[in-house]
């Protein structure tokens, strides 16, 4: 196996992907609204975090619209409210977006049509379309499937980000506030779904351990980078245990 | 952040949604690239959970974001909604600086 990547076992908003499997288009459609709501309060932390980072609510806005990946935006904006630069910044945020890569390949015999239509539905390749088109059943279920969640998650994450944006503008004091903090909880509730894949605990403490090695060490920027490396941990542990067959 | 920045990474994390449905096709990955993939976030964002909250301007530091963790991961461990958990975190390490 190996060549058709699995779907994410379970989405970091505590959905449970197996009471997906099947259904009418309706109750998929209500399953699309709720992770849609449930990723609007991601957008709202977002955009208050955003802010007090420093980008304008202008910017804030155009990265939820443009880049629209959850995971790597915290990122951004986590490295730049840490006092990182821009390009030490952008790194870690498209290592992270590099599992989108994966989970469009993934997608490839369900997002049909013609390549203009394929290029404006690419935008919505993220971990919750890819997984709730992966529990269904055949290609015309799996689409409708991605297309009602890529929409109603676009519209929330959005909203929710101008929403957290606007509040957010004019906080005095971020760190008496506590914000900086909200960082390493964030990235914590990111990752806590995906520790159960085989390898991934490895890595995760193999990625932490090069971090907090090289801080001292090394310019801003290359501690983020190198974590990085935690992967061939993870591999190795793989290679170690035998793999779980996952459905 | 400038605008050149963020367009940038937007033409960047496009790219990588966007060359399974556009650009490969139906042609199969070789399975190590897959596990690399499958993988590679999740030592980055371990990495991030460290950075953030013990590194401060290039050096390591104990402070209030590590009692904020330690709550926010009992949340996580707690299956609580995101907003709860970095919201959780927020209000610890505020009140302790408060202190």
């Amino acid at each position: 196996m190996g060549a058709v990547p699995a779907r994410p076992s379970q989405l970091q908003l505590g959905v449970d992907l197996d009471a997906l499997n099947g259904g009418d288009r309706r109750a998929v459609a209500r399953t699309a609204a709720a992770i849609g709501i449930a990723t609007g309060t991601y957008g709202i932390s977002f955009g208050v975090l955003s802010v007090a980072a420093g980008l304008s609510v202008a910017q804030t806005c155009a990265m939820s619209l443009l880049v629209f990946t959850g995971a790597s935006q915290f990122a951004v904006v986590g490295v730049l409210g840490a006092g990182g630069s821009t390009a030490a910044a952008i790194a870690p945020a498209l290592l992270l977006a590099g599992r989108n890569a994966l989970y469009g390949l993934s997608l490839v015999p369900v997002l049909r049509g013609r390549l203009g239509s394929r290029a404006l539905q690419s935008q919505l390749v993220i971990d919750e379309t890819t997984a709730m088109a992966r529990a269904q059943g055949e290609p015309a279920a799996a689409h409708f499937a991605f297309i009602a969640t890529g929409i109603s998650v676009f519209v929330c994450w959005n909203a929710g980000t101008a929403l957290g944006a606007v509040a957010g503008t004019g906080l005095a004091n971020p760190s008496a506030l506590g914000l900086d903090a909200m960082f390493p909880a964030a990235f914590l509730a990111l990752l806590a779904p995906q520790l159960r894949r085989p390898g991934a605990p490895a890595a995760a403490v193999a990625g932490a351990a090069i971090a907090i090695v090289l801080v001292p060490l090394t310019p801003a920027g290359i501690p983020i980078l190198a974590s990085a490396l935690g992967v061939f941990a993870g591999l190795a542990a793989r290679r170690r245990a035998p793999r779980r067959p996952e459905t | 952040m400038s605008w050149a920045a963020l367009l940038l990474l937007a033409a960047g994390s496009y790219a990588l949604k966007a060359v399974g449905p556009v650009v490969v096709g139906r042609r199969p990955l070789p399975a190590g690239a897959v596990e690399v993939l499958e993988l590679l976030s999740i030592p980055v964002l371990a990495g991030l959970v460290a950075l953030q909250t013990l590194n401060s301007g290039g050096e390591l530091v104990i402070d209030a974001r590590v009692p904020a963790l330690a709550v926010a991961a009992v949340l996580v461990w707690r299956r609580a909604p995101f907003l709860v958990v970095v919201f959780a975190a927020a209000g610890t390490a505020a009140l302790l600086r408060l202190l």
